[in-house]
């Protein structure tokens, strides 16, 4: 079935083209990448002076965003996550937070997804680099509807916002899950609780399948949703996946919980030079961010608790 | 029109930020192309500085701001009382101009680079609004120029043939690897329309900044004395 195989990618072409069309104030500015895929949804000839491409030149195409912005326009770029964040971060401090602006910036690649094409392309830290900056919306879809409602929210009501778009998804949308975190599974009252970001959900679950063990997901880790996570914690064990960066929202979970006990394992990827290529499900292996690897280190983590 | 609204008052308002009379105000680079700029050409007033078809000035070269506060109060935009409070924690008039503080600063600058980027997006942004002829002056300097984004924009403001673009580079020689064949030809080999001044000629300064450059961006190099 064609709709099954859109990836979160074909999405986010068909759905800013679609925007385009509908609302005037709607540009997007690429940098190379991209511009096949739009051209073929005609954008370029229905949209010439919305739809830019500046060329391989990812600082000017954030400014350029940025400066749209300032026309009153509600700019999208996009490109691969270390080129779009990476690379251009000051033009996201000064050209958006510091100037005051709104705009989308929508990257693809995630952690690793084109794992062959190595750490040049790879960009785990990208959503721990745009947290340090004030305003922005962090939005990691775990599925092509989850990007689509976070895309279409983000431009309606003019925010910054920094949507990751990754070939992994989970095998459906989560209601809520691009405006806070949800609970998707309750344990007992005792019962450790892992909160999933993205893609991450349903290895979250199947690690979770034959323990008690309480779920809750997020595709909006920032800003991060304190009070709905203060709502539904319950154990004092809390387990943090996330698809990049390990620890990337260790700090939010700990002032959360402040006021109670709380234990905090991490999960994510591994701070370091990973010199691998292969595939993203080998680099997920590697780092323990597959089904068995999450139960077993949660399962370690909970029994150290017995032990003590 | 205020009272103050004299070239020759510039050099009080500045010494109200520098607390310097002897300061020698006309030594800055950018007071001569500020002035002409908001005395001749800008079509903005403190009134309008939210009106969406007003020209826009971005000051990229956020370095070294008095001159630009400065005629910011002769015309009316800035109180000059405020200029007393230049650089203190809670004014609005810090030592790089920050657009959320003053009503009529049109962007944040101090960081070198951004201004021109900013005002090539700022101009495709318009257009693409229809938001009249509103035009977009960007100061840079020469040494600024070196950042690589500004050249980025160079480039893109030529292929999109933004006329409504008028970059002022104010060279004071002060390009630590320099600029070969000087800056006009870095804008014309993209396109631009391009023409060098003597950046302390208000005349000059006037005629290149309004010279007619139909269908291409816009460069003035003004030539002051090197720093």
């Amino acid at each position: 079935m064609a709709v099954a195989t859109e990836t979160m990618r074909d999405r986010f072409y068909r759905v800013t083209s679609e925007l385009l069309d509908t609302d005037e104030r709607v540009a997007v500015v690429l940098a190379d990448i991209g511009v096949a895929q739009l051209r073929e949804l005609g954008a370029f000839d229905r949209h010439p002076e919305r739809a830019i491409n500046v060329g391989i030149r990812e600082s000017l195409m954030v400014s350029v965003s940025a400066g749209m912005a300032l026309a009153g326009m509600r700019p999208i770029a996009h490109s691969y996550a270390p080129f779009l964040v990476e690379r251009p971060f000051e033009q996201l401090k000064l050209d958006f937070s510091h100037q005051g602006l709104g705009g989308v910036l929508a990257s693809v690649g995630a952690s690793y997804d084109w794992a062959s094409g190595g750490r040049t392309h790879h960009a785990p830290g990208d959503v721990a680099a745009v947290a340090t900056l004030p305003g922005w919306t962090i939005l990691v879809p775990g599925h092509p509807d989850e990007a689509e409602s976070g895309l279409r929210g983000a431009i309606d009501d003019g925010r910054r916002a920094y949507l990751r778009l990754a070939e992994q998804t989970n095998s459906g949308p989560v209601a809520g899950a691009t405006e806070g975190i949800v609970e998707v599974r309750r344990g007992s009252a005792s019962a450790p609780m892992v909160l999933a970001v993205g893609p991450m959900l349903d290895r979250v679950l199947e690690a979770a399948s034959d323990d008690d063990v309480a779920v809750l997901y997020t595709a909006r880790p920032r800003p991060f949703d304190a009070a709905s996570f203060r709502a539904l914690v319950r154990g004092t064990e809390v387990v943090l996946v996330e698809p990049y960066l390990e620890g990337t929202s260790s700090a939010q979970v700990v002032a959360a919980t402040a006021d109670r006990p709380t234990r905090v394992l991490a999960i994510g990827v591994p701070h370091g030079e990973h010199r691998h290529y292969g595939t993203y499900e080998e680099h997920d292996r590697a780092f323990g961010l597959d089904a068995s690897g999450i139960r077993e280190r949660v399962r370690a983590f909970v029994s150290t608790t017995a032990v003590a | 029109m205020t009272a103050l609204d004299r070239y020759e008052n510039l050099a009080g308002l500045m010494s109200l930020m520098t607390g310097d009379e002897k300061h020698s105000f006309a030594a800055t680079s950018t007071l001569d192309v500020l002035w002409v700029l908001y005395d001749r050409v800008l079509r903005v007033t403190p009134e309008a500085v939210d009106l969406p078809e007003r020209d826009r000035f971005l000051l990229s070269k956020g370095h070294g701001p008095m001159a630009y506060y400065a005629v910011l109060a002769a015309k009316g935009f800035v109180a000059p009382s405020v200029l007393e409070t230049f650089g203190q924690y809670d004014s609005p008039l810090g030592m790089h101009p920050d657009r959320n503080l003053v009503p009529g600063v049109e962007i944040a600058s101090g960081s070198l680079g951004h201004g021109l980027p900013l005002g090539v997006g700022l101009a495709m942004g318009l257009r693409a609004r229809r938001l009249g002829e509103p035009r977009v002056f960007c100061l840079v300097g020469d040494a600024e120029s070196d950042e690589g984004s500004n050249q980025e924009a160079i480039v893109l403001a030529g292929r999109e043939s933004l006329e409504a673009v008028t970059a002022i580079v104010v060279d004071n020689q002060s390009s630590s690897r320099g600029w070969p064949g000087g800056l006009a030809a870095r804008f014309e080999v993209e396109g631009w329309s391009a023409v060098t001044v003597d950046g302390r000629d208000h005349e000059e300064i006037e005629s290149a900044l309004t010279l007619e450059h139909a269908g291409r961006p816009h460069a003035v190099v003004a030539r002051v004395e090197p720093k």
